[in-house]
């Protein structure tokens, strides 16, 4: 495989068209016919999704970067156009050219208006979302960051339910808002480096490397993290989210919970460790992140145990799991990141699923309320199985994915801060408490609604958008041995970085409590 | 020499001005913002004497934008005229909030 | 990428680990994966099957299995269903005998493929084959299996038949990987899948609301269980670096301070984990409510296996539980307190499967005991006969609810078919369940020379000999408690058989004719675990006993038998126990020796049952219908079951949802997306303030913009 690879030159070109051909098949979807649209976007990202499985062969596991480039963009400012990926970044990239497409498929019957503007929207989504994880310059990071905003404002706000335009200014706003101070940290940074390294520069790897006291590193690490923690969303940050997912499509909602969320993850991870190490590890902001994640797991489930709506309910446990990985995150142990890292994956994969479940049932049914439903094992038999494997892959039971993910990050959060683990492992419990219930309601008990009798089984189609999911969730579970491996040396490198980068200042914090 | 021809544009100017500001049928306010432009043209060319040939030379930069100021200008007011069937400012308020 | 190619590659290796033990397994692997291959077999018949049934759901009405040709999707999982099992039995019986030749002293561990890997961590998805696990696979398999081949007869008819066999196969493999797990996170694996399968097979029939219900509660309290079991995997980690069993169980009596913070927290973490999956107080209450699912669900699942996981789980990690004293004394004081309540509530049950779950919450408390005072193998003895005798009482009752549903169907009247007031003289028309379950019944009361005796007396008699250690009073206390649970266990089981099979019948008189005994699938089942219960004590014959007239003089076959097979697993415990506590006394706490105990429960079990036979004929039941629930007293209080689940309803269960509505109304909706929204509600009152300057009107506009330009000019030239 690897050299076949080679033949074709993939580590030089795979990244540039990863995050420019979405964007050469939104033009192909705006100019070919409206009927032609659905099917061009759908197959032109999942040709995207195959040329993007190369990254599995062609990345090695080493820390670093891989396949990086860079060109410069505006020169006078020090910008460049920097792409690189790894492995922390591999996966995200392989869950959005994933998702997309599924997403895609998702909403063929759907979205009824306008097809041609929102499958356009969707590739240029994706274009933004890949910039995001693939971009090495902060410059281009901040761009394709907030290009993300803009077609997901329209999905909710065009395809939207009732409230949709609420909802849209909100997400909108909010994620607006926090990136803004993010920006300022940015420029901040760019003038820092001109001073420390003789040159300005938006690089990555050159702002590594500028020193920053720990009062500087504080006010930064407080402006990237707002961007971030509003992205994530981490409580109490985070109500756009469930006004979001239940009135956007459901592909917007498929897109937003398995990918956007874990731009403010990633950002965490790539940007606020690494480049603020001392604060990040400063006790105060520690116990303060660390606290967040618990009180989001949760006080997420509990709020998601009372919704009468599936989908916010859903949304809510969205954040409960986020709660997990800045757990994770912040305990800035191996195992807690390793497993923070598969907690986005993971998460992306059965949530996408459950939204995409959630979307199924209301082209059905039209409603989203759980007591709408009932008894649905009975007639739709396939999609309810579908449905109880994803619910205990969200639920993270073993063998699934998300157990993995969830079992690394408390027992990683448990190595430095045991009591903050103790209490988020009663997220455990409560998980069930929101999950079942919601099943029961929805798939058991008496058919007592006439409507629904007449529910249909899944079709052909949606079978092709679940069979994969659910093959990623139980396989991650069994065997997540290679996706770990790969991931290993760049957390490695990371965390040894982290600690490596103490301030030799008296106050300098240790590790832990 | 000089002076009067300042003073003549600047009544030229004051003119307009009044113009824009008191007349509410459109067609005369563009006319009088023309009258604004002519004035400065005027203190412009009055100007080189004493500056040099720049002067002259920045009246033809504002009377090709000028010209293309008012191709787009009376679009749009006839644009406009047709479809509210009036050519009074006062009544073309979309823009309050 | 490949497992298939992992396996083999794995199998090799074990054959190479083997050559050092001298025990070569055979295929252990394929245990396991047999009932997954049935569980994926089955499964895709119930998916074709459920297809066919939603259609005719969807049509508005419901599908019947035809009468006189039944589709493939119900009649392949007859073969499939049992056949995996059974083929798994052979193979761990194969395993067994080549165990049994060879002298193997450590666990023989065979890694498949790496599951979680970090640079600190390793676990890799391998199993483990010592001495318990393999009494463990006996059981799982061998009772399995019997369980699987009564379950044809006993499931043919349901609709949902093929999807029955996907769960149970699923469980199976399920609790393989739970007992043969070579690490804490794959037992955990196994752990939470009996959990999962438990939920499914409870809510089986999931159009019944109280059904579903049930095996949801099972599911989350048994999760409150899971969240002990995944801190004590996190303590054991930090502490020891690895998560297998063989090297945290060799390290620890070097690494962990005898009866330190460190090991009592994790014992204690377990002991929660075991009482969640184990059903003991005071996270019981999940199992008599799984009582919804079918019978033999109830039997193989909530009564011989998946219960039984506390127990095993106690005894893998019998060190850590003899280093910790408080935590050994905190399994036998929950197990002998539960082994006495869980009774006394049995007493007045009238739901026959209600008595049973009862029964085996109180038989699970003796586990506990057993494996509390330090006799792990005691606790592992009536686990093993516990599944013959209680699976052979459960399947009886499911004989007999089987027989009654047939009845009240073909009169079509609508009676609870559990009811043991609507029973009633049933020995005549089902004389093999009868018999097969006086069998089970002696056993359990500890009739000589059953099953149950020995085991249980075991288990008695350590409790009183532990009594002469540390914490003696606390031993000795309950040491009583198990002989006064023992005589409760002799009177609800002897008045459990007296009501449904004695006296008169009073299902009805036309319902009566049509009571019949159990067909051949099911009866053979009984029959043989019948045999079971009445041999299976016979491999433990304790030596003070077996001397005696309790071991016929020396007659009786392998004394303690089950006790030296079990030495290599135990033995690192009982040195940790020989160090720092003692031996176990000779004497009970009241004087007397093994023999003379032994003697007296038996005659106390006989006396009890005897007694009760005497005074249950002047007995009047009148049928459920007529007489009502009991109320007031004692005896309403213990047929409320002490009122439990009411007090969790109101002191947790409605709290939680009350917290969370005021967390979802108030707090998030109220307070923080409150202060979001009244954000943007500040910014647009202030746009609306300055939007009273913008009128709209151009020459305003221009007016402002042109003094606006003579004042800039103004203040320049000033």
């Amino acid at each position: 495989m690897s050299a076949l690879l080679d033949v074709i030159g993939y580590e030089r070109w795979i990244l540039h068209a990863l995050v420019w051909l979405p964007l050469a098949g939104m033009g192909l979807v705006l100019w070919l016919p409206r009927e032609r649209a659905k099917h061009v976007a759908f197959w032109w990202s999942a040709a995207l999704f195959a040329l993007s499985l190369g990254l599995w062969w062609a990345f090695e596991a080493a820390p670093g970067f891989q396949m990086a480039s860079s060109h410069p963009w505006i020169p006078g400012w020090g910008v460049a156009y920097a792409l690189g990926v790894d492995g922390i970044s591999i996966f995200m990239v392989l869950l959005t050219t994933f998702t997309t497409p599924v997403a895609i498929l998702g909403s063929f019957n759907y979205i009824e208006k306008r097809e041609k503007a929102f499958y356009a929207l969707m590739l240029l989504l994706e274009t933004g979302v890949l910039g995001v994880f693939l971009s090495l310059d902060l410059f281009l990071f901040y761009v394709f960051f907030e290009l993300t905003l803009v077609p997901m404002y329209f999905i909710v706000g065009v395809w939207g339910g009732e409230r949709r335009i609420y909802a849209a200014v909100k997400f909108f706003l909010y994620t607006a808002l926090g990136s803004l101070l993010m920006l300022v940290a940015i420029l901040y940074l760019y003038f820092r480096a001109e001073e420390a390294l003789g040159a300005g520069s938006f690089h990555y790897a050159e702002l590594l490397r500028v020193p920053l006291t720990l009062q500087e590193q504080l006010w930064l690490f407080s402006a990237f993290a707002l961007a971030f923690a509003v992205k994530v969303p981490v409580f109490p940050l985070h109500t756009w989210l469930p006004d979001a997912h239940v009135e956007a499509p459901t592909p917007g909602s498929v897109i937003l919970a398995s990918v956007l969320l874990k731009m403010g993850t990633y950002g965490f991870v790539r940007f606020l460790l690494p480049l603020f190490p001392a604060a990040a590890q400063h006790p105060p902001v520690v116990t303060l992140m660390l606290a967040l994640g618990v009180v989001g797991i949760l006080y997420a489930a509990w709020v998601a145990a009372v919704q009468p709506d599936a989908k916010k309910l859903v949304a809510y446990t969205s954040v409960a799991h986020m709660g997990f990985v800045v757990l994770g995150i912040f305990a800035l142990t191996l195992n807690g990141l390793q497993g923070a890292l598969l907690v986005m994956v993971s998460h992306g994969i059965s949530t996408g699923a459950l939204f995409l479940l959630l979307g199924m049932l209301y082209e059905r049914r039209h409603t989203r309320l759980i007591e709408d439903f009932g008894g649905l094992a009975a007639v739709a038999p396939w999609l309810a199985t579908a449905f109880v494997i994803t619910a205990l892959a969200s639920i993270g039971l073993p063998g699934t994915s998300g157990f993995v993910g969830e079992f690394m990050a408390l027992l990683g959060a448990f190595e430095t801060h045991p009591w903050f683990a103790g209490v988020a492992t009663l997220g455990v419990i409560f998980a069930a408490y929101y999950m079942l219930p919601m099943v029961q309601r929805m798939f058991f008990n008496r058919l007592h609604e006439s409507a629904n009798r007449g529910v249909p089984d899944v079709s052909r189609r949606e079978i092709a958008m679940l069979a994969p999911m659910i093959a990623l969730m139980i396989w991650i579970g069994v065997h997540p041995a290679p996706l770990m491996r790969r991931m290993e040396p760049s957390v490695e490198s990371l965390v040894s970085h982290v600690e490596r980068s103490l301030p030799a200042a008296p106050s300098a914090p240790a590790v832990g409590d | 020499m000089i002076t009067d021809s300042l003073v003549l544009s600047a009544l030229l100017f004051v003119i307009g001005t009044l113009g824009v500001l008191i007349r509410r049928n459109a067609i005369i306010m563009f006319l009088c913002i023309e009258l604004m432009l002519n004035a400065v043209n005027l203190t412009f060319v009055a100007l080189s004497r004493l500056v040099g040939i720049d002067g002259q030379l920045f009246v033809f930069f504002v009377m090709t934008v000028a010209a293309a100021e008012a191709a787009v200008g009376l679009a749009i007011i006839i644009s406009i005229f047709r479809h509210y069937e009036t050519v009074d400012v006062q009544s073309f308020n979309l823009l309050k909030w | 990428m490949s497992f298939p190619l992992g396996t083999v590659v794995a199998l090799e290796g074990a054959s190479g680990a083997a050559e050092a033990t001298g025990f070569e397994p055979f295929l252990p692997g394929l245990v396991v994966l047999l009932p997954l291959l049935g569980f994926l077999a089955n499964g895709a018949l119930a998916l074709a099957a459920g297809r066919r049934s939603a259609d005719a759901v969807r049509a508005g009405g419901e599908w019947h299995l035809p009468e006189t040709e039944r589709p493939l999707t119900h009649t392949w999982p007859s073969l499939i269903g049992p056949g995996v099992l059974l083929a798994a039995f052979a193979v761990t019986l194969v395993n067994f005998v080549r165990m049994w030749g060879a002298e193997l002293h450590e666990p023989v561990v065979i890694p498949y493929w790496t599951w979680l890997v970090t640079g600190t961590l390793e676990v890799a998805v391998a199993i483990q084959l010592d001495q318990l696990s393999m009494v463990m696979m006996l059981v799982v398999t061998g009772v399995g299996s019997l369980i699987h081949v009564f379950s044809v007869g006993y499931m043919r008819d349901d609709p949902g038949y093929p999807r029955y066999f996907t769960y149970l196969n699923l469980f199976v493999f399920f609790m393989l990987v739970l007992v043969m797990g070579a690490s804490f996170p794959v037992m955990f694996v196994g752990w939470e899948g009996v959990g999962l399968c438990s939920y499914l097979l409870i809510g089986f029939w999931f159009r019944d609301r109280e059904k579903a219900d049930a095996g949801k509660k099972a599911f989350i309290v048994n999760r409150i269980g899971d969240v002990g079991f995944l801190l004590a995997m996190f303590l054991l980690f930090t502490t020891f670096g690895t998560l297998d069993f063989v090297p945290i169980l060799e390290r620890a009596p070097e690494t962990l301070v005898y009866g330190g913070a460190l090991v009592s927290a994790v014992t204690l973490f377990l002991l929660l984990g075991a009482a969640g999956k184990s059903a003991q107080i005071p996270l019981y209450v999940w199992l008599p409510d799984a009582m919804a699912g079918p019978t033999p669900v109830s039997a193989l699942i909530h009564a011989a296996t998946m219960v039984t996981a506390g127990v095993y789980m106690v005894a893998r990690s019998s060190v850590l539980f003899a280093l910790a004293p408080a935590g050994s004394l905190a399994v036998a004081g929950i197990g002998a307190l539960t082994a006495l309540f869980a009774a006394t509530i049995a007493l007045t049950q009238y739901d026959i499967k209600k008595v049973l779950a009862y029964s085996t919450v109180s038989q699970l408390g003796y586990m506990f005991l057993g494996v509390g005072v330090g006799a792990y193998t005691a606790g592992i003895f009536h686990l093993m006969t516990h599944a013959f005798f209680k699976a052979l009482l459960f399947l009886g009752s499911g004989a007999v609810i089987h027989s009654m549903h047939h009845a009240l169907h073909r009169t079509g009247r609508h009676l609870d078919a559990q009811d043991m007031r609507n029973m009633g003289g049933l020995a005549r028309r089902m004389p093999v369940t009868w018999t097969t379950m006086w069998v089970g019944t002696l056993a359990i009361a500890g009739i000589w020379p059953l099953a149950g005796f020995f085991s249980k007396d075991e288990i008695i008699w350590y409790a009183g000999a532990a009594a002469g250690g540390p914490h003696a009073s606390w031993y000795a206390l309950f040491w009583m408690i198990a002989l006064a649970a023992a005589a409760l266990t002799a009177f609800y089981m002897t008045r459990m058989m007296l009501m449904t099979f004695h006296g008169g019948n009073r299902t009805g008189e036309e319902e009566a004719r049509h009571l019949h005994e159990a067909p051949l699938t099911m009866s053979v089942p009984l029959v043989l675990l019948a045999a079971f219960s009445v041999f299976g004590g016979w491999i433990n014959v304790p030596a003070a006993l077996h001397d005696g007239w309790v071991g016929l003089f020396g007659a009786l076959p392998m004394g303690e038998g089950l006790h030296h097979w079990l030495e290599p697993v135990v033995a690192a415990a009982s040195e940790v126990r020989a160090e720092h506590v003692g031996a176990f006394h000779e004497t009970a706490p009241l004087g007397g020796g093994e023999l003379a105990w032994a003697t007296f429960s038996t005659l106390l079990a006989a006396a009890v049952v005897a007694g009760t036979a005497a005074v249950a004929s002047r007995w009047r039941i009148a049928p459920a219908a007529e007489a009502g629930e009991p109320t007031g007293g004692l005896r309403g209080l213990l047929y409320r079951k002490w009122y439990v689940d009411e007090l969790y309803d109101h002191i947790i269960v409605r709290p939680v949802v009350a917290t969370s509505r005021f967390l979802w109304r108030v707090v998030d909706a109220g307070i923080v997306d409150g202060i979001v929204n009244a954000t943007g509600s500040v910014s647009r009152a202030f746009g609306l303030v300055g939007s009273v300057v913008q009128t709209g009107v151009l020459s305003t506009y221009a007016f402002v913009l042109t003094v606006g330009v003579v004042v800039v000019l103004a203040v320049m030239a000033l």
